[in-house]
């Protein structure tokens, strides 16, 4: 009993936890270029309804990924034409994207609600998933979910390994030093906005065509936020995204399972922990945090002129 | 420029920003990229605005509910703008206006044999308070140099609005309203009384009274002058001797308390009692008018008066287009692109 409960519960945190690690995947990469994108929610939702909407359209859930990589980007972009090109200010945009997000996937979805789609199916490998109660939770998980920590891995190599990286943090540190030395800020920042566009349109999708199989209005319920805490907590790096992922996954599965097993716990004070625990994780470690974050975060490069 | 010259000339009057004008013709743009929108998804754009409009602006009645909606609005807008004069960043209006709803709602079940005159003073008072200390968490937090405050407001937004829906559905549930998750309804004192006939309420003077108050506190006084000198270099302030911590908590405290009286104006005299969804996004949308306002009051004013008629015209676009209520938020999106855009392009010419 406890122990299906726990692997249950693991099955839960990598559900939820695999379309919050792409999101923050994308914010990392984006504030690392010295970008603060809380548009993040709507990102996801479009995702979520151009992935969802595509697969309905050609019952290819592949391509319904694609699509919701590629409105991902699209509409990182229009955040980036913005804040780059017309230099607004970074959180309000962030906000009012979020805003546009919500509006748009919901003119979009609405036709598409309570449509059926077979979506991204569990794949499994075979052996392993034979594994008793481990088995089924590392071993039969869909696509996406294999990827995510490979993925993880890249993402890391990208920003700390490549020339590429490199340049993208210096932009993010000092972005005139990063001029200074030759580098365009514009160009690397527009190529960091398109990365954390595609990867928070596939969060998105992860949540529309893997997990709910469904399309509902504002499906992400937040979960763009959260994955902005976490990028914090996960002090800018995108291995220790991996372990905030799996602990925010594992208190929205926590909800859940402890619903299940009817303890008598009102559902909506359990919705908050992952909201009191990003708080309280980043109050006990915050302040030493701080250090990490890339150097002009938030500000607009003003150009040379 | 130095810091010197910018302190005295960022004076909080010249902040006007682009004339009317170009505003008018900034927001048509707005409009008419919305109407492309509704045209693509096969709606009449022209029937729409059409709609939206007759029925904000064409009667004594709508123009009634388009000023009941700015109340809030207003309110919320100073919770992002009073703490933005020191660059802190307020996104939890949409938190603090929940928390002065429940403490209010609190309140008004529990002191519901005092008579009206007592009764509504303690419950504005109480919702200032629900809002205010809500608010002046993420203060203390941003103070010690824990959390940033802007995520820190962001997270706490969504605990409050689960607390609403805890309590309504949980121990404060009426037990005589079925299947309804709502409090039972407020006692004939603690309604905030309404201006003759229509649902404008007296909220009204106080959301008028903030605007007045914010607008004096900041250019005539010591604390305005601390606060535009903190704004302008924290350090040098530091060093001058300003409490930069007193500041951060007591800012917050008057941010989130504005936004907590907006909450409890709405249960006390829009619902008469307290139940989910009491707020169509007023504390995010207070947030985006203070920045389109970029601190002006009167561009609070306006700018609320836009974003109210905007709300409404979700319902009314739901109920005559038959489109989902959400569209309006392309609509506000657009609005705020075009404003933020210019801003950007202006301060970057500076």
């Amino acid at each position: 009993m406890m122990l299906t409960a726990i692997s249950s519960l693991l099955v839960g945190a990598i559900h939820s936890g695999t379309s919050l690690l792409y999101a923050t995947l994308g914010e990392v990469i984006e504030e690392r270029a010295g970008m603060i994108n809380l548009g993040l929610e709507g990102v996801m939702l479009m995702g979520a309804v151009c992935g969802f909407v595509t697969t309905v359209k050609t019952g290819n859930p592949a391509l319904g990924l694609l699509g919701a990589a590629l409105a991902g980007a699209l509409f990182n972009l229009f955040f980036g034409f913005l804040v780059i090109n017309r230099r607004a200010n970074q959180l309000a945009c962030g906000l009012a994207m979020m805003f546009f997000g919500v509006g748009l996937s919901a003119v979009i979805g609405a036709p598409f609600i309570g449509s059926k789609i077979k979506g991204l199916n569990e794949i499994d490998i075979p052996l392993f998933a034979e594994i008793p109660l481990l088995g089924p939770v590392f071993f039969r998980q869909d696509l996406l979910t294999y990827a995510v920590i490979p993925l993880s891995l890249i993402v890391w190599w990208l920003l700390f390994h490549t020339r590429f990286g490199l340049n993208l943090r210096s932009v993010g540190e000092n972005p005139t030093a990063a001029f200074a030395a030759g580098k365009n800020p514009y160009f690397l920042q527009y190529q960091a906005l398109c990365l954390a566009g595609v990867l928070g349109g596939i969060a998105g999708a992860h949540l529309s065509i893997a997990l709910a199989k469904t399309w509902q209005e504002w499906m992400t319920a937040g979960r763009g936020f959260i994955a902005v805490a976490l990028v914090i907590f996960s002090k800018w790096h995108p291995l220790w995204a991996i372990a905030g992922a799996l602990i925010f996954g594992g208190a929205i599965a926590l909800q859940i399972q402890l619903q299940a097993l009817g303890v008598p716990i009102s559902s909506f004070l359990l919705d908050m922990l992952p909201y009191l625990l990003s708080l309280g994780i980043l109050a006990i470690w915050g302040g030493k945090r701080r250090a990490a974050a890339p150097g002009s975060l938030g500000r607009v490069f003003q150009g040379t002129e | 420029m130095s810091k010197a010259i910018e302190l005295k000339n960022s004076s909080f009057k010249k902040n006007l920003g682009p004339s009317l004008s170009r505003f008018f013709f900034l927001f048509s743009i707005a409009f008419v990229f919305f109407a492309l929108i509704l045209w693509i998804f096969g709606k009449n754009p022209f029937r729409a605005y059409v709609d939206i409009f007759l029925n904000t602006l064409g009667s004594t009645y709508g123009i009634s509910e388009t000023l009941v909606k700015m109340i809030p609005l207003i309110l919320t807008a100073l919770a992002t703008a009073i703490p933005s004069r020191i660059w802190l960043i307020n996104v939890g209006g949409e938190g603090q206006f929940h928390m002065g709803a429940i403490v209010a709602t609190g309140v008004a079940l529990n002191l519901n044999f005092l008579p009206g005159w007592i009764l509504l003073p303690v419950l504005i008072i109480s919702g200032f308070l629900g809002g205010g200390l809500w608010g002046m968490c993420s203060g203390f937090l941003r103070a010690k140099g824990w959390v940033s405050e802007t995520i820190s407001t962001l997270l706490l937004n969504y605990v409050a609005i689960l607390l609403v829906s805890f309590l309504v559905f949980g121990p404060w549930k009426d037990p005589e309203s079925a299947n309804y998750p709502q409090t039972a309804e407020f006692g004939e004192a603690a309604i905030l009384p309404s201006l003759g006939q229509s649902r404008v309420h007296l909220g009204i003077f106080l959301a008028s009274a903030a605007l007045c108050g914010f607008y004096f506190v900041m250019s005539r006084t010591r604390w305005g002058l601390e606060m535009r000198a903190m704004a302008a270099n924290m350090e040098a302030a530091r060093r001058n001797g300003i409490p930069l911590e007193k500041y951060f908590l007591i800012l917050m405290l008057i941010g989130g308390g504005l936004a907590g009286i907006a909450g409890m104006c709405e249960v006390s005299a829009i619902q008469g009692r307290l139940r989910p969804n009491i707020s169509p996004g007023y504390g995010y949308m207070g947030f985006l008018i203070s920045w389109m306002a970029m601190g002006n009051p009167w561009g609070i004013v306006a700018a609320a008066f836009l974003l109210a008629i905007v709300t409404a015209g979700g319902d009314i676009l739901q109920m005559t287009q038959g489109v989902t209520g959400s569209v309006v938020n392309i609509l506000l999106a657009l609005i705020l692109f075009v404003v933020l855009a210019r801003q950007g392009i202006i301060r970057g010419r500076k």
